[in-house]
């Protein structure tokens, strides 16, 4: 075999590995072409937030519009304080909206749903959620109703 | 009973002289890149002897691997009616550990055991030493495009292994089994990190990939000249490289997935 052939097939080869790069990235790992340029924060306080994790998701109606980002302890309310990067193209939530805990499933992993609110004004980025809603607690709620609280 | 000690210590020694001279071996041939326009064309040759021609036996047992994971994937899902979680555990399984492994496990077995053979039988049949007797540096000649060929094939030949067994996977639990489409791609897409479970899997196998080839060129170089000593460092290569590939893709997996 000729010099050039080989050369021609160890090329299709190395594409071949790119476009493998390529589908892992883009459509196993879900990764978008999306720069953080195109996106805000807002924050949310919460009481609780039992198992909710970075990267999970937030979503409004069903719908993802945003990432966790991250979540830290205000140190001092004792309050966690989680940031989500929303979308820039989502940018009239109202600011009276309500930012709640829910889990997808009875198993799944939790995530933050937003319910809409009716304020004409709409938050801006680095604006904080008014009223939250924690994770609900099973145990809790079970060990409430037990006891008689 | 002195002699049994001595005997210990015998192994003990040819041991550490063994890996003393692999890294000196490494060293020169690392150090001796030839120069580009002479290397290319030979780097090219290798690169389609042990990762074009390693391609498709990749492929199969990628397809069949991810097929199966399916399968036993949707028996254990099923029970606790998350059959929906399915793409999620085909790909962290892919992508994490089974790519670079198994496919490490082939190549050393396909493409590793023909590099031992070749070089075995170049110094058995004395190109090696003629080489050297017309100033051509057989380190830089033979073995170092066989060295890069295999470290930069094996990352290819694992990722090509993941996207075929993600696909063989979807062929069973969607096709067959019935999984919704959209679920085995969106908890597949939630789940899977780009950076921690893609790169780091993409790391596993250059590192198996170097150092198989590392392992399959010194074999052949320091195999005993003879028919028996180059079947014997065949099957060293083979044994050695997949006992490594094992050995280090524990520390690696609790290195990068272990979080403690």
């Amino acid at each position: 075999m000729g010099q050039r052939t080989t050369e021609i097939i160890v090329g299709l080869f190395m594409l071949a590995g790119l476009a493998a790069l390529l589908f892992l990235a883009l459509q196993v790992s879900g990764l978008s072409p999306q720069s953080s340029d195109d996106r805000y924060t807002l924050y949310a306080n919460f009481n609780d937030t039992g198992g909710l994790a970075p990267r999970g998701k937030v979503s409004m109606a069903g719908v993802t519009i945003g990432t966790i980002e991250s979540i830290t302890l205000d140190k001092e309310t004792f309050q966690a304080r989680v940031a989500m990067s929303i979308q820039q193209d989502v940018d009239n939530i109202p600011s009276d909206s309500a930012a709640v805990i829910r889990t997808s499933g009875i198993l799944g992993e939790q995530y933050i749903d937003i319910s809409i609110g009716g304020d004409l004004e709409s938050l801006k980025a680095g604006d904080a959620f008014y009223s939250t809603q924690s994770a609900m607690n099973l145990e809790r709620m079970i060990s409430n109703f037990a006891s008689g609280r | 009973m002195m002699d049994r000690i001595a005997a210990f210590g015998r192994v003990g020694i040819e041991t550490i002289a063994s890996f003393g001279r692999a890294s000196q071996f490494l060293a020169g041939v690392v150090g001796g890149v030839p120069k580009p326009s002479v290397g290319f064309p030979l780097l090219i040759r290798q690169l389609y002897a042990v990762g074009v021609l390693s391609l498709a036996i990749v492929v199969v047992s990628g397809l069949f691997i991810g097929m199966v994971l399916g399968l036993q994937g949707y028996t254990i899902l099923s029970d606790f009616g998350s059959e929906a979680a399915i793409g999620q555990m085909i790909a962290l399984t892919l992508v994490r550990e089974l790519a670079p492994v198994v496919t490490a496990l082939l190549f050393a077995g396909r493409a590793g055991s023909a590099l031992t053979a070749e070089i075995g039988l170049m110094k058995a049949t004395e190109q090696l030493s003629s080489m050297e007797m017309m100033g051509v540096d057989p380190l830089r000649r033979v073995i170092a495009p066989r060295l890069w060929a295999g470290f930069l094939a094996m990352p290819v030949l694992a990722m090509i292994f993941s996207v075929v067994g993600v696909i063989g996977g979807m062929l069973v639990g969607v096709e067959w089994l019935g999984v919704f489409e959209g679920s085995y791609w969106g908890n597949m897409q939630a789940s899977v990190d780009f950076v921690d479970d893609v790169v780091n899997g993409i790391i596993k196998s250059v590192v198996f990939g170097f150092v198989c080839a590392w392992i399959a060129v010194y074999q052949g170089y320091d195999c005993v000249p003879t028919s028996a000593g180059i079947s014997s460092a065949t099957t060293k290569t083979v044994v050695y490289s997949s006992l490594a590939v094992l050995g280090l893709d524990f520390v690696l997996t609790a290195v990068m997935f272990g979080n403690f």
